[in-house]
């Protein structure tokens, strides 16, 4: 099986506040890792080193090293632009941008050069089609995507995050602003992605972790405690830190 | 590297705009510091003008500045800031009286000044008969400011927070015993702020002041008295060539006061985000 | 208990009255404005009083075409670079400067706005035409004149007011702009600005509103003779400078005249602002 991402020492410290103190993990390619703990265990922070999204925050420092198919994605000679087109994010609240379906999907594509209106038009069909969410919008693909509801904008986000063909996926916690019926679609969806994707997902549902994932990792405050297959994660956990904590006693 | 290489560029276009905005300010500033110094002087500031402002001082479009600036806010504060309680403590901001008000208040402060000048002219100096005079110039001008002071007082009574009220009621305070105990001490600052930028706009006006208060040059006692503002002063002075030296100098004034106005605006706001 | 209640009552008829003032006012000033100035639009006709080229009030000849195009000059030239150099701060100050510079600058655009515009007319008059006079010719008093001198004077309306829409764009839609591979200002121009839309017209439309009403400072560096400019250069006559000029000795039908011009211009402002509080009321509404 190909490690697909490998992160080495990664330390994340938000001006005197350490986040993240050394992970190391094997992230493999065509699964879907889940990564659970506690909120503020830093689960969000470690998936937004993959895309380099926490140099956003003014104060952050970011050690240690993070391989993309064996090549540092924090050495000088990556491009950050290209980072983020082959590892795209879908985040907990659905964003979608005030324009159409059509030109949400479009987004990325255009913004990487390809002007080619047929072109658009069958990225954003596939990309439509792959997130499940074709059939419920091709009649109005160039309606305001604002009119969709919450658990059409998270497959919506995913589309658009699709149509630049990224080879990574990561979700920080993706179906938590959404109802029941939608998170099982969602869910459903994960299950038929990773075909052609390597996914990374961090959720606080447990129940979640177990039916979406093949590897999980367990974090709490800043350090990853335990990783393994799920089944064996949740079934025979090694360390009592992450018995305790899918046996619900904290968090 | 060609997207970056135009980021760059970019960057510095943006920066450059910073900049031009910083160099005409100073600019302005600067220019009529350096140029208007000269002509400042106690006497400047305390003798009357004579021969039309060539020789003299300034120091009775001073005071018909301050008294027409005085006569403004008199008429002007208690109504503003009556709208605002009106609005925000009885709860009449959402009816349609609520929504009408609003809207006058938007469009009131979009009319430009020259037809306030206008309407001051036709309505207070000849159909109420009260001629050029502070009164019909600190009337005029005291519409001008409501918007501001209304929307100002509204701003400052809505950031007061909603327990005082339930807590002032709850110990069986009536609505107007809380408003005048808790409420506008709290929101004092922000109705500040808005007298002080409304005294800002007063005696920077010209165009409607020029309809409605005159352009004497004689002392004004009394409030049916015309009175030339400082800004009148010194578009008459630099239109009509009478005096450059001067125009400086009632230039620099006026500036000095606008920079001053400014500060304290921005302390009395720095006191509201405090508390 | 009960001089309590009548206290009470009373406290709010008062305040009633005081919210009324307003509302009392702008009914009084529309109407005197009406008044003054709809007989003689209706004795002279509107099209011909504002299409009219010639302006010759006491030999009967009430056309202010020359005013109009006046005004329309200055403002649209002042506009020209003022509208993309205020974007351009306004984009600065919430996008790409650290917080602590745009709010030396928003404290500086603040003081810029507090200028009274007689203060501009004077330094347009001493310092700009003269420059113009020299550098490009002419007499100075000139259309450029006053578009460099309206256009500082409402930079502030435009730079604070698209700010402020900029600022109100969702974090969110930058974050994932930017996790899609978009750089810093790919994401700002397709996908914060069209989402900032309505706030800058917004700006743009009340900076023409505040331009085409400026009186002193027009008056005081354009001119005012009233013919159809032929360039930057020529001096020209805007429809308030007129009211000012022509006031303090116009009597009869000429005073009508000026008020008819006021009407025009309240008219023309009032359309203006509903427009822009209607429409922003619209857009608050598609945009959930």
């Amino acid at each position: 099986m190909k490690i697909k991402l490998k992160s080495e020492e990664v330390k994340v410290f938000y001006k005197d506040f350490q986040a993240l103190h050394g992970i190391d993990i094997d992230i493999y390619e065509n699964r879907v890792t889940a990564l659970i703990g506690p909120s503020g265990c830093g689960k969000s922070t470690f998936l937004r080193t993959i895309n380099r999204l926490n140099e956003l925050i003014q104060g952050t420092k970011t050690e240690g090293r993070i391989y993309l198919d064996q090549k540092d994605i924090y050495s000088a000679e990556i491009d950050v632009v290209a980072l983020r087109k082959k590892v795209g994010m879908v985040f907990q609240k659905p964003s979608v941008f005030p324009m159409s379906i059509y030109e949400n999907v479009a987004y990325g594509p255009k913004i990487h050069g390809i002007k080619n209106k047929a072109q658009l038009d069958s990225i954003v069909e596939k990309s439509l089609i792959a997130a499940n969410l074709w059939q419920e919008v091709k009649e109005r693909v160039h309606k305001p995507a604002a009119g969709l509801s919450g658990g059409q904008q998270q497959r919506l986000v995913i589309a658009r995050v699709l149509a630049v063909e990224p080879e990574v996926i990561l979700m920080d916690e993706p179906a938590s602003a959404l109802d029941p019926i939608s998170t099982s679609k969602l869910e459903e969806l994960i299950g038929e992605l990773k075909k052609n994707y390597t996914i990374v997902i961090v959720t606080h549902n447990m129940q979640q972790a177990a039916r979406v994932s093949d590897y999980t990792g367990f974090f709490l405050n800043g350090e990853l405690i335990e990783y393994s297959k799920t089944k064996e994660l949740f079934v025979n956990p090694r360390d009592k830190r992450t018995e305790d904590y899918i046996t619900g006693r904290f968090g | 590297m060609g997207t970056k290489g135009k980021e760059k560029i970019i960057t510095v276009l943006f920066w450059f705009s910073a900049l031009i905005i910083i160099a005409i300010l100073v600019g302005i500033i600067g220019y009529i510091v350096v140029k208007g110094i000269s002509a400042i002087s106690w006497d400047f500031i305390t003798q009357p003008p004579s021969r039309a402002g060539k020789e003299g001082g300034i120091s009775t479009t001073i005071i018909g500045t301050i008294y027409l600036t005085l006569v403004a806010m008199i008429l002007a504060v208690p109504f503003g800031v009556g709208a605002a309680l009106y609005l925000e403590e009885y709860g009449r901001k959402n009816t349609r009286f609520g929504y009408a008000l609003k809207l006058t208040a938007e469009t009131l402060a979009g009319i430009p000044s020259i037809v306030y000048g206008l309407f001051g002219f036709v309505f207070f100096v000849i159909f109420l008969n009260m001629g050029w005079s502070i009164l019909s110039g600190g009337l005029t001008l005291a519409i001008m400011i409501l918007p501001t002071i209304t929307r100002t007082a509204q701003e400052a009574v809505i950031a007061v927070p909603q327990e005082y009220r339930s807590n002032s009621f709850a110990l069986g305070a009536t609505k107007w015993y809380t408003i005048k105990r808790l409420i506008l001490p709290a929101a004092a600052p922000g109705i500040v702020t808005g007298i002080i930028l409304s005294i800002g706009r007063a005696v920077g006006e010209s165009a409607a002041v020029i309809l409605t208060a005159g352009s004497s040059l004689g002392m004004p006692l009394n409030i049916t008295d015309p009175a030339r503002t400082m800004a009148v002063h010194l578009y008459i002075l630099a239109m009509e060539g009478i005096s450059m030296e001067r125009a400086f100098g009632t230039a620099l004034l006026i500036i000095v006061l606008i920079v001053i106005i400014n500060y304290l605006a921005n302390l009395s706001l720095r006191k509201l985000a405090r508390q | 208990m009960k001089r309590n209640k009548i206290n009470e009552r009373l406290v709010e008829i008062l305040l009633r009255v005081s919210a009324s003032a307003s509302v009392l006012a702008i009914i009084i000033i529309t109407f005197f404005i009406f008044y003054k100035g709809i007989p003689l639009l209706a004795k002279v006709g509107i099209i011909d009083f504002l299409f009219n080229l010639n302006w010759n009030p006491t030999k009967g000849s009430f056309g202010i075409g020359a005013m109009v195009i006046g005004s329309l000059a200055v403002t649209l030239s002042s506009l020209i670079w003022s509208v993309p150099l205020g974007i351009m701060t306004a984009i600065l100050m919430a996008e790409i400067a650290p917080p602590k510079f745009s709010g030396i600058l928003s404290r500086l655009v603040e003081l810029l706005a507090g200028i009274p515009s007689v203060v501009y007319g004077f330094f347009g008059l001493i310092v700009i035409v003269p420059m113009i006079r020299n550098y490009l010719g002419g007499v100075g008093l000139s259309v450029l004149a006053g578009a460099i001198v309206l256009g500082i004077m409402i930079l502030p309306t435009i730079i604070n007011i698209s700010r402020d829409a900029i600022n109100a764009v969702p974090e969110e839609y930058k974050v994932n702009s930017l996790a899609l591979g978009a750089t810093h200002y790919q994401s700002i121009s397709r996908v914060i600005l069209p989402a900032a839309r309505s706030g800058i017209i917004t700006a743009i439309v009340l900076g023409l509103g505040r331009a085409i009403g400026e009186t002193m400072a027009v008056l005081m560096v354009t001119g005012n003779s009233a013919v159809i400019p032929d360039s930057l250069l020529s001096p020209v006559r805007t429809m308030t400078s007129n009211i000012v000029l022509e006031m303090g000795y116009a009597a009869g039908d000429h005073q009508a005249a000026l008020f008819a011009t006021g009407t025009v211009l309240f008219v023309f402002i009032v359309i203006l602002n509903l427009a822009v509080s209607i429409s922003m009321k619209a857009g608050t509404e598609d945009g959930n």
